[in-house]
């Protein structure tokens, strides 16, 4: 029988099993809802078989690991050749409190770091301006200057470990002073390994932590491709991210979409500037976050490695096949987590992160349970961790590549989340891009309306949070949770004023000038910051410089 | 509980220019409490000097942004502003998303601005009448300069802006067909036009469309509406903004505008008359028990509203002059 | 003609914290439930958010915050509204504001503080019956 003929056959026996059989199931214990759907609005189906996946051809749609298009993995032996990195985003306190949470990790099994700077760095002040009171050092690092990076990354072997920098607006400064302290161990830009977020558009939709307006934005953002890519080659310059869109509210395919066309716009942006698309496309990163919907979860990976490496091929015309891999780090999702009950996020975080690790992931982060309620504390972040481990060696789920393949169910979503994906990029496009979409309150009106959506849904119990809004306990959980001691922002505001004393500042208001004059001439600014850098110039400093040129940015609100 | 001070206490602050007290003024003026007509006599007097500069544009154009920097600029220039910034109330819901002080918020500490956002509460005339009133209390205040902005859709919209002396409508290159989309009756009354974003690839042709469709609806006029570029975002073009609305004062200062002047005077005359017949003769019918009956005379057909008016009136003025 | 009193409510981020979802969603509910709204973004200064509250003459101020800044930055906001005097306005807050501080926030004056997980109804209920009554 033909492979038509064949699923012509099950469809027949699918009506004749909806006609005799499920009828009295139905009838004796009808279904918990009348309908269920995914919180993307996808339907899901009470069973799917092959119908579900008849269009799909192997070769053309999957393919095999570490080929076009690449939807079974980037590499050829994924897991079995390498455990994804176990990386922890971490960082509170000073920089030496910081310091002693990464070697702890460190020994404690991960395999890659991850930076969480305060708020006043990550907005691009230093931690004596008044902005900062209050915030220094609270829900990451304090870092203001070169001299606390040093003692941010004291005695972690750089040519060694790979480290991630969440950090976007000031990315050049904090990839500058990363480099100043690998040449200081001896380690050539050459061989630093590691990612800056550097992903400016979705700050204007989804994490917010704008400075400057979208288009010199993005030519910062451009800058520290265009310099990567020349001097500091194992450097992933953008991280290309989903995961505050996520948690912003919007859902599985709005993550998706967005992501994937700020990555577009990233190319583009680096194509307008002279570069080849198989220069810097190999090094594009990204990062999403992993939901609890399981199957949801897989099948968006999976769809986003299979886009990506069409939208490469396709529309920008890559010939080597490192442009148009995929290459992601996840994080299990933060919203997720309960301050009822916040033992059950263990639960939680298990679930998401098995999602990432059956779809292919490269990196990975796990919350720790305490998190709806503080900074991890050791304990937790430890527990964390475990959870990573436990997957890697005990469920035998890393020991295959892309075990889904095949699965009827998750093929047929990974081809629909695909499909309305390309809708998005087709409505982005006629908008005339990211930028005028963001202008237009585009993307925050779909994510504003999914959170508005996913609220109502569980005030009203049409999703149940377990311990929320429903299965609640009365008595409190007690656990310790961790705080960061108010004195930190007197110590690094003194050591901030005592480095200020102590720097050249006839050097550092030199840097500063020539910075100014860079950036009125449109000149590709990381030289001149690296050189700012240096000079102990501070992140405030350097970014005031920028905020009198490029003016500063207020958000659009849409709700 | 929120105890109000007496009116008289509220207007003398107003005088004074105490904050509190204009904000006080203004929710008196919003909610149209009987003691709002006692207020806005208090304070009349003590109005006229303030420039009330009316500013629309589509969503997207760079409105509130342009704002913040035309502030700034008054503000160079020693004076003092008002801004009163107007947004639809939801017919459904009743309420309503105050979003416009965002991008001007840097400037609500500084104790020479008042920024205040206003909904327009969906009863028919009545946002225009309180925004011109709330303006007339910044103006008392002792503010130069009052600006009220609004968005450049919906009919009210149109009655709102007419409030202000100098009517500045904004555009931005890109948005689309954003000309035609703009009430045909904004682009009437518009005073000055302008081109925000002018960095962008296309606004020379959007200042060339705008000229355009001036030729076309080439009535005499007195005073030829300029069409000005700035960026909002860099400040670029807004001194010049600025002069150009000096310049329109001017204008509107000289012989043939107090004419328009006066049309204006006689209209609010005619509004304000109406309004006060209306609902007096409105509240004596509720209390008499009567009103019902009329109402359904209209809903059966069995007679038109005017001619009820008439009547009413009629039988009002004969009781006057019988008296 | 009629009275149009709604009740003005101020939704402010204080410090910055940038994550505005949970007070997007507030603010649109309290919209949904009749009320104007004034959303001021995000990085306000206590200032800014004092010197609003009194321009738009609110009704009630919302305080959203998850930075844990809660402990700088609303006492302040608490000391500025009493020096403007505007001590009769009802302050709530929201965010991540763990348990153990709830008591010392509550006795600088803020009525409720409404954890993660809080039903957006009973948020708009507490403030419908909270509400200080104008007269």
């Amino acid at each position: 029988m033909s492979d038509k003929g064949k699923i012509n056959e099950i469809a027949k026996e699918r009506e004749r099993w909806e006609k005799t059989t499920l009828p009295k199931w139905i009838r004796q214990s009808p279904e918990r809802k009348s309908e269920f759907r995914n919180h993307s609005g996808t339907l899901i189906k009470r069973v799917y078989t092959p119908e579900d996946i008849k269009d799909l051809d192997y070769m053309r749609d999957l393919g095999f690991p570490g080929e076009y298009p690449f939807t079974r993995g980037v590499h050829a032996t994924m897991h079995r050749g390498r455990l994804w990195t176990m990386r922890q985003f971490s960082g509170y306190g000073t920089a030496e409190q910081t310091n002693q949470r990464f070697k702890y990790l460190l020994k404690e099994g991960e395999t890659g770091l991850s930076i969480a700077f305060d708020y006043p760095s990550i907005r691009g002040y230093d931690s004596d301006h008044p902005f900062s009171k209050g915030e220094v050092g609270i829900c990451g690092v304090a870092v203001s200057s070169l001299k606390d990076m040093e003692v941010l990354l004291n005695g972690i072997p750089l040519d060694k470990v790979t480290t991630s920098m969440t950090i976007n607006g000031p990315a050049a400064m904090l990839l500058a002073m990363y480099m100043a302290v690998g040449n200081k161990q001896g380690v050539p830009r050459e061989r630093l390994g590691g990612t800056t977020q550097n992903d400016v558009l979705k700050e204007f939709f989804a994490q917010k932590l704008i400075i400057f307006p979208p288009k010199p934005s993005l030519k910062l953002v451009t800058d520290i491709v265009e310099y990567c890519t020349k001097h500091v080659p194992r450097w992933n310059p953008i991280s290309v991210s989903g995961y505050h869109i996520r948690e912003a509210g919007g859902n599985a395919v709005q993550e998706l979409a967005f992501t994937l066309y700020d990555g577009i716009t990233y190319v583009e942006s680096c194509l307008e500037r002279g570069m080849k698309v198989d220069e810097f496309a190999p090094r594009l990163s990204f990062f999403f976050a992993a939901h609890n919907d399981l199957f949801e979860e897989i099948a968006k990976f999976r769809a986003a490695r299979r886009i990506w490496a069409k939208t490469m091929k396709e529309r920008f015309h890559a010939k080597n096949p490192r442009s148009m891999w995929m290459r992601m780090h996840v994080q299990t999702a933060g919203f997720t987590l309960t301050a009822q009950q916040p033992l059950n996020n263990i639960t939680r975080v298990t679930i998401q992160a098995l999602s990432a690790v059956l779809a292919g992931t490269q990196s990975l982060h796990t919350n720790s349970f305490d998190e709806a309620l503080a900074l991890p504390s050791e304990e937790a972040v430890r527990i964390a961790l475990r959870t990573q481990q436990i997957i890697a060696h005990e469920s035998g789920v890393a020991n295959t590549i892309d075990p889904l393949a095949g699965s009827y169910y998750v093929e047929n979503l990974t081809n629909e989340m695909e499909k309305r994906t390309m809708e998005y990029f087709r409505k982005l496009d006629d908008m005339g891009g990211a930028i005028p979409a963001i202008e237009k309150g585009f993307f925050q009106k779909e994510i504003a309306d999914s959170a508005y959506e996913y609220q109502k849904e569980v005030d009203e119990k049409r999703r149940i949070l377990v311990g929320v809004n429903d299965y609640t306990t009365e008595e409190k959980q007690p656990i310790k949770v961790l705080r960061v001691d108010p004195k930190v922002e007197e110590e690094q505001v003194a050591s901030l004023h005592k480095l200020k004393r102590e720097r050249d500042n006839r050097k550092v208001n030199e840097m500063l000038e020539k910075l100014h004059h860079a950036a009125e001439k449109d000149e590709n600014l990381m030289p001149i910051i690296i050189d700012a850098v240096r000079a102990y110039a501070t992140i405030g400093e350097i970014c005031d410089v920028l905020r009198k040129i490029y003016g500063e940015y207020k958000e659009l609100i849409v709700i | 509980m929120r105890t109000l001070p007496k009116i008289e206490e509220i207007a003398r602050g107003v005088l004074a220019g105490d904050r509190r007290s204009i904000a006080r003024a203004i929710t008196t003026i919003e909610n149209n409490s009987p003691k709002a007509q006692e207020l806005i006599a208090s304070i009349f007097p003590h109005t006229g000097n303030a420039h009330v500069i009316g500013l629309t544009g589509p969503p997207g154009s760079g409105k509130s942004t342009l704002i913040d920097k035309i502030i700034r600029e008054y503000r160079r220039k020693g004076k003092t502003v008002g801004v009163i910034a107007v947004d639809p109330t939801s017919p459904f819901t009743g309420g309503a998303f105050l979003g416009d002080r965002i991008r001007m918020q840097e400037l609500s500490t500084d104790q020479g601005v008042f920024i205040r956002s206003m909904a327009t509460r969906n009863y028919l005339g009545g946002i225009a009448k309180a925004t011109k009133n709330a303006a007339k209390v910044l103006d008392a205040a002792g503010k130069d300069v009052v600006i009220v902005e609004t968005v450049g859709a919906g009919q009210s919209e149109v009655e709102i802006i007419k409030v202000a002396q100098t009517i500045v409508v904004l555009f931005a290159p890109g948005l689309g067909d954003e000309i035609q989309a703009i009430k045909a009756g904004i682009m009437e009354i518009a005073d000055i036009f302008v081109v925000n974003k002018a960095d962008r690839a296309n606004a020379d042709k959007a200042v060339m469309d705008i000229q355009a469709m001036l030729q076309l609806n080439n009535k005499e006029k007195m005073w030829k509406p300029p069409v000005l570029k700035t960026t909002a975002l860099t400040g670029e073009g807004v001194p010049q903004l600025i002069e150009k609305i000096g310049e329109h004062r001017l204008f509107l200062e000289k012989d043939f505008e107090r004419k328009r002047s006066r049309e204006k005077a006689e209209a609010e005359l005619v509004e304000a008359i109406k309004e006060k017949v209306a609902s007096s003769i409105i509240e004596e019918l509720k209390r008499e028990g009567k009103l019902e009956e009329f109402l359904q005379k209209i809903l059966e057909k069995k007679m038109d509203p005017a001619s009820i008016a008439e009547k009413l009136l009629n039988k009002k003025f004969k009781k006057q002059v019988q008296k | 003609m009629q009275n149009q009193r709604k009740i003005r409510v101020l939704i402010a981020k204080p410090g910055l914290d940038s994550h505005d979802r949970g007070a997007k969603i507030i603010a649109r509910a309290l919209r949904d439930a009749g009320m104007e709204v004034i959303y001021t973004g995000l990085k306000q200064t206590p200032e800014q958010i004092v010197e609003t509250a009194l321009q738009e003459d609110v009704d009630v101020i919302g305080l959203s915050i998850l930075s844990g800044a809660h402990k700088t930055l609303f006492p302040i906001i608490m000391e500025l509204l009493k020096q403007k005097g505007l001590t009769d306005v009802l302050v709530v807050a929201g965010g991540i504001i763990p348990e153990e501080d709830v008591p010392e926030m509550k006795k600088l004056g803020i009525k409720e503080i409404f954890g993660p997980g809080t039903r957006t109804d009973k948020i708009v209920h507490f403030v419908f019956e909270n509400v200080p009554k104008r007269i």
